[in-house]
C-alpha cells in the first residue's frame, strides 16, 4: 500500500529513537491525524453546502410548507407522504405535470447526449491528423463552451425570433420557404429550439474529451491495420472505439448527468414563461416551488428526480464494470 | 500516411458545417451588437446597414452593467479561490494517505457532483431564510449568500479533478522530498502544488467558468445589491423595448474576458480535465 508509506516518516519519528522497525509503526499511529486535518475544512464545508441542505430538502419534502409558512417554515405542520402521493398521481394536476416533464426531459437528453457526442467524435476524428489550419479549427470549436453559458443561450434566443431572427430570416427569406414565419420559442417548436442550442453548447465538450483521448492512441497502430487493408470505417469501429472506451464511460455519464439536470438553457431560453414543449425538469421542479411557493412539494420532486439520477447512475456504472471485469 | 478520399470527404464536410453551425450564432451576437435599434427590430440582416458604436455605450446605462460585472468578478474569484485551497488540502489528503472514511468522504463528494443544483436551491434558500428570521443574518442578496451556493458545485468538482491529478503525479517525488527532510505540508508546497499547476490551472478555470455562467442561484439568490451578470442581462427587455442590439454588445463584452483567458490557457485546461477525468 503506497498510500501508506508516505505518511510512515516523518522528523520527528526519526528523532524517537527507537528500533527501526517499530519506529515506523510508532509513526504511523503519530501522524494517523494529519488526513483528518487536511480534510478538516472540506468536511465542514461539504456539511453546511451539500449534506445539512440535502438533509434539509428531505425533511421539508414531508411538510406541508406552502407561502404562509415561508418566513418560519419551522412551524409548517407535517404532512407525511403526502406530497409524494401527489407528485407520483398521474391523474392529479401535480403528478401530470412532472411525468410529462420527465418524459420531455428524457427525449431531451437522449437526443442531445447522442446528436453531441455524435458531432464531437466527428470533429475529434476529422481533427485527428495533422493538416495546415488544425490548430486553428480546434479553438474554433472550443469557443461555444468557453462562452459563458447565458451569452451564448441568449444569442440563440434572438436568432431564434418570429420576426426579427436570424432563423426566419434565413429559411423564409434567404431560402425562399413559402408560407408565414413560424414561433420557434413557443408551441411545439419550442422542443426543437432548446434541443439545438443545449447541443450547440455541450458538443465542444465531448469534442474536447474525444480529442485528447485519440491522442493517447499511438499511431502506429492505424498504420499497422492500414497495411493489412483495413478501410478508415473499419479503423474507427476497431480501433478508435474500444480504445476510446474509457473516455467514453466517464463521458457519456457526464453529459447525461449535466443535460438531464439542465436549467440554464431553458430558463434563459425561454424566460420566465417556459411553452409547454420545454418544460424541463430543472425548470418544472424551480416552477413548482418559487412560482407558486409550494416548497414542500417541490422538495419531494427534488428527492424523487434525485433517486432516479442515482438509480441510473448506479447500474451505468455496475454495468460498465461488469463488462470491464469480463474484458 | 496516404489519405483516402472518403476520409478526405469526411474530414472537409463535417468540418465545414461544424464551423458554420459554431460561428453563426457568434457572428450573429458581434454584428448585432453593432447595429442602431431599428435595425435589430425590423427583419434581421447578415450585414449591418449602419455600423454604430452606440449600443456599447448606451448598454452601461439601460442597466447598471458595470455594477453586476464587479459582482460577477467578486463572486466568481472568491468563490474560485476558496473552493480551490479547500481542495488542495482534501485532494492531497485523499490521493496520498489511506485512512478510516476516506472512500465514504470521495464517495459523498463524487456523488454530490452529479445532483442537480435546483435540490440545494430550495433547502439552502430556506435555510438562508431561516437565519435571517432566527439570528438576523441576511443572505439571500448578499455577495456572502451567492459565494456559498457557488460552491454546491465549484467545491466537489476541484476535489474530485485535483484528486486525480495529484494521482498522476509519482510519488517518488514526495519520497525525495521526504528524503530532503520536508514534512508532509511542505513536501505538498514546495513539490507537489508545483507538479500539478496544469491540474490547478484547469480546475480554476471550470470553476470560475462556471460560477461566471452561473444562472439558476442567481436567479434566486439576488437582488438589485448583488445582482451578477447572468441575470442583469436579462433586465434589458422593458415593457416597451426589447433592447437586442445592446443585449448582444452587452454578451460580447460579457464574453470577452473569458474566451480569452480560456483560449490562452487551453491547453493545461485540456491536460488537467483530461488527466483528473480519464484515469
Amino acid at each position: 500500500m503506497p498510500a501508506v508509506t508516505a505518511t510512515t516518516t516523518t522528523r520527528k519519528s526519526g528523532a524517537a529513537g527507537k528500533a527501526p522497525r517499530r519506529g515506523n509503526r510508532k509513526t504511523r499511529r503519530a501522524g494517523w491525524w494529519l488526513p483528518y486535518a487536511l480534510l478538516a475544512p472540506a468536511v465542514l464545508f461539504e456539511l453546511v453546502i451539500h449534506v445539512i441542505p440535502m438533509a434539509t430538502g428531505i425533511w421539508i419534502s414531508f411538510l406541508k410548507l406552502t407561502k404562509m409558512y415561508i418566513a418560519n417554515w419551522g412551524n409548517a405542520p407535517f404532512s407525511g407522504l403526502k406530497n409524494y402521493q401527489l407528485a407520483l398521481d398521474f391523474n392529479s394536476a401535480v403528478g401530470s405535470g412532472l411525468l410529462k416533464s420527465f418524459l420531455i426531459t428524457a427525449a431531451f437528453t437522449v437526443l442531445v447526449v447522442a446528436i453531441s457526442w455524435g458531432l464531437g467524435m466527428a470533429a475529434a476524428v476529422a481533427l485527428q491528423k495533422s493538416f495546415f489550419g488544425r490548430g486553428f479549427f480546434r479553438t474554433l470549436f472550443l469557443i461555444p463552451y468557453a462562452l459563458p453559458m447565458y451569452a451564448g443561450v441568449i444569442a440563440w434566443k434572438f436568432m431564434l425570433q418570429k420576426d426579427n431572427g436570424a432563423l426566419n430570416h434565413f429559411l423564409f427569406d434567404n431560402l425562399g420557404l413559402p408560407g408565414d414565419k413560424p414561433f420557434w420559442l413557443i408551441g411545439d417548436n419550442a422542443f426543437v429550439s432548446v434541443v439545438i442550442v443545449a447541443i450547440w453548447r455541450l458538443w465542444p465538450f465531448a469534442f474536447l474529451m474525444l480529442m485528447a483521448g485519440l491522442q493517447s492512441i499511438p499511431n502506429d497502430v492505424y498504420e499497422a491495420s492500414a497495411v493489412d487493408g483495413a478501410k478508415p470505417l473499419r479503423q474507427w469501429s476497431a480501433i478508435t472505439l474500444p480504445m476510446l472506451r474509457p473516455v467514453n464511460m466517464v463521458l457519456l455519464l457526464v453529459m447525461f448527468l449535466w443535460t438531464f439536470n439542465d436549467f440554464n438553457t431553458p430558463f434563459v431560453l425561454f424566460g420566465g414563461s417556459q411553452p409547454p414543449a420545454g418544460d424541463l425538469i430543472s425548470f418544472h421542479i424551480y416552477n413548482a416551488s418559487f412560482l407558486t411557493w409550494n416548497f414542500g412539494s417541490g422538495a419531494a420532486m427534488s428527492v424523487l428526480l434525485l433517486l432516479f439520477l442515482l438509480l441510473v447512475s448506479g447500474i451505468y456504472l455496475l454495468f460498465m464494470n461488469r463488462r470491464k471485469d469480463r474484458a | 500516411m496516404h489519405e483516402t478520399t472518403g476520409a478526405k470527404t469526411f474530414r472537409i464536410v463535417s468540418i465545414t458545417l461544424l464551423s458554420i453551425f459554431t460561428i453563426v450564432p457568434i457572428w450573429v451576437m458581434v454584428i448585432s451588437g453593432l447595429k442602431p435599434l431599428k435595425d435589430v427590430q425590423g427583419a434581421f440582416s447578415w450585414w449591418p446597414k449602419t455600423l454604430t458604436i452606440q449600443p456599447y455605450i448606451d448598454m452601461w446605462r439601460t442597466v447598471p452593467l458595470a455594477s453586476y460585472f464587479v459582482n460577477s468578478v467578486i463572486v466568481s474569484s472568491v468563490a474560485t479561490v476558496l473552493s480551490l485551497i479547500i481542495a488542495i488540502f482534501a485532494s492531497y489528503a485523499i490521493s496520498r494517505y489511506n485512512f478510516r472514511g476516506r472512500s465514504v468522504f470521495s464517495t459523498t463528494v463524487l456523488s454530490t457532483q452529479m445532483l442537480p443544483g435546483v435540490l440545494f436551491l430550495l433547502p439552502l434558500f430556506l435555510i438562508f431564510v431561516n437565519i435571517n428570521t432566527n439570528f438576523g443574518v441576511q443572505l439571500v442578496g448578499t455577495r456572502l449568500g451567492l459565494i456559498i451556493t457557488y460552491l454546491t458545485f465549484s467545491l466537489p468538482f476541484s476535489i474530485w479533478m485535483l484528486a486525480g491529478y495529484f494521482d498522476g503525479i509519482p510519488r517518488e517525488l514526495d519520497e525525495a522530498a521526504k528524503v530532503d527532510g520536508c514534512g508532509p505540508m511542505r513536501a505538498l508546497l514546495t513539490v507537489i502544488l508545483p507538479a500539478a499547476r496544469p491540474g490547478l490551472v484547469a480546475v480554476a478555470i471550470y470553476s470560475f467558468m462556471t460560477s461566471w455562467g452561473e444562472v439558476l442561484f442567481a436567479s434566486v439568490m439576488t437582488t438589485d445589491a448583488n445582482r451578477t451578470l447572468a441575470v442583469g442581462l436579462q433586465l434589458y427587455s422593458t415593457q416597451t423595448n426589447v433592447y437586442w442590439n445592446q443585449i448582444m454588445a452587452a454578451s460580447v463584452v460579457v464574453s470577452v474576458p473569458i474566451v480569452i483567458g480560456f483560449l490562452l490557457l487551453q491547453k493545461n485546461f485540456v491536460a488537467g480535465l483530461t488527466a483528473g477525468a480519464v484515469k
